[in-house]
């Protein structure tokens, strides 16, 4: 099993409704967030074209962040998703320099933090808080192991990109493009 | 043209807009771990030659210096982590994947082994010293011991400190993350850097002129390997990928040029390089001169490298 995300940049539409479930469902402090939407705008005026993309930790396949941990508070967990264990973090800093996606933060409570594609929801059966609002149900969530899974589908049919594949992350949030 | 905004809000501290989470602890850290490194490599060295006699500044005064250099090394450290009452765990777990892992357990096996080397000139640090009196008799075994030890000592120091000395770049090219830091020539280069601060500071405490010449010698050719290994690094990143290429401007024209270049090129390198060899060929020069200089060009290497390493990012 190996849970991944397509995101339906073309459908998305910046709402950032995302960012704010995932706030509310994992009791994020104030001013963090685990989620968050970037415009992308590229060409001149009047040639230009926006591209809007949520964006969160990529459970990378090869996650510097845990290649990097020093006690292995980092680590990936079945199904492919990256997490941190609060009680063996340090709070060195190592995983946030190594991850090029800067997807971690420093909890006021001194451990470092992130998106768990809700690990605690994903394990009940349950889609992930901010896939789960979505108004305009850009987003999918489930197991590309499994061939015959929704996102399997969106994956075989749509031309796709990852963020940053340069990087050697083989990271597993894909962007529809 | 390309730009991206973030148009959720985001503003998490020491990240956004641009990553700062790592500052002068670290960068403290990693010069005086160096640093430590450097003094108690020459300081082995001199041991297993059998020079003792000849370089006692090395052997005997500049290696006071780094058990306190490792010390106030790690509690810079400590001071950096955000969850510190859990650093305990570092001393429960060896990742070999993880630099700092195997970093912290290096720097845990060279603390002791600095101290014992301390220990073991403690007789000759205070000659007059009474330890007929009550419980020192059992220090006085202890410190026979490690007299008589302290070749072995020194055979442990040869490997470790090079392990150290090249653990503190190690620590910072495995973020590939951080295309100024990504680069394998960072390794070798802290470690040449932390001898040349070694030999600096064995300038500094030695009384010797012979001693002294010798490590002027010693650090002219580290400093001629450093600005090899400097320039090779900037080469590599200008002819690598984009990232890279826009890394290396950030010292090739960018935000760190003029520090870099005066701070660590000129006066941290060129410099004393210069005034060592007038002094090798008889002019007369301070040897302290070149010594600080040397040492300033280190703690500001790593200043600047930390700071602009974290500027460097991969865009998409």
């Amino acid at each position: 099993m190996r849970y991944a995300m397509a995101i339906d940049t073309k459908k998305c539409v910046g709402c950032s409704d995302c960012v704010v479930a995932c706030q509310t469902e994992n009791n994020v402090p104030e001013g963090f967030c685990r989620d968050w939407v970037t415009e992308s705008v590229s060409g001149t005026y009047p040639q230009v074209e926006i591209e809007l993309r949520s964006e969160r930790c990529n459970h990378c396949e090869d996650a510097p962040c845990v290649r990097c941990c020093p006690t292995g508070a980092s680590q990936i967990v079945d199904g492919g998703i990256v997490i941190v264990e609060h009680d063996e973090c340090i709070g060195c800093g190592a995983c946030i320099e190594s991850c090029p996606y800067d997807a971690r933060y420093v909890h006021p409570e001194g451990y470092v933090d992130k998106c768990t594609f809700c690990l605690h929801r994903v394990t009940e059966g349950l889609q992930p808080a901010c896939v789960s609002v979505c108004p305009t149900k850009c987003m999918y969530f489930g197991d590309i192991d499994d061939p015959n899974s929704e996102i399997s589908n969106m994956l075989k049919t749509r031309k796709q990109k990852t963020l940053a594949p340069e990087a050697g992350t083989n990271p597993h949030i894909f962007y529809l493009i | 043209m390309k730009e991206e905004i973030f148009i959720s809000g985001r503003n998490l501290p020491h990240i956004d807009p641009h990553l700062e989470l790592w500052h002068w602890p670290i960068s403290l850290y990693l010069f005086l771990g160096g640093l430590a490194a450097g003094i108690l490599f020459f300081a082995a060295l001199v041991v297993l030659f059998r020079k003792e006699d000849k370089y006692i500044g090395a052997v005997k005064y500049a290696t006071i210096i780094a058990p306190i250099a490792i010390g106030v090394g790690l509690l810079a450290l400590l001071y950096d982590l955000s969850h510190v009452w859990y650093a305990w765990r570092l001393y429960v777990t060896i990742r070999l994947e993880s630099p700092m892992s195997w970093g912290a357990w290096t720097l845990m096996l060279v603390m002791p082994v600095s101290m014992l080397w301390t220990l073991s000139y403690f007789k000759e640090y205070f000659p007059k010293w009474n330890w007929d009196f009550g419980f020192l008799s059992y220090f006085d075994w202890i410190i026979d011991f490690v007299i008589y030890h302290r070749r072995v000592l020194a055979w442990i120091l040869v490997p470790s400190t090079i392990l150290l000395g090249i653990y503190t770049g190690i620590l910072l090219s495995a973020f590939n993350a951080r295309p100024l830091w990504n680069n394998s020539i960072l390794g070798p280069l802290f470690l040449t850097s932390g001898l040349s601060t070694g030999a600096a500071t064995i300038i500094l405490m030695s009384k010797s002129h012979a001693e002294r010449r010798m490590f002027s010698m010693i650090d002219l050719v580290l400093i001629g390997i450093e600005l090899f290994l400097i320039i090779h690094m900037l080469m590599g990143m200008l002819a690598g990928s984009q990232v890279q290429h826009e890394a290396s401007l950030l010292l090739l024209g960018g935000e760190f040029t003029v520090s870099f270049w005066v701070f660590v090129i000129i006066l941290g390198l060129a410099f004393p390089a210069i005034l060592e060899i007038f002094e090798l060929v008889g002019f007369k020069v301070p040897a302290i001169i070149p010594a600080l200089l040397v040492l300033l060009g280190g703690i500001m290497f790593r200043f600047i490298m930390v700071e602009a390493g974290q500027l460097t990012r991969y865009l998409y």
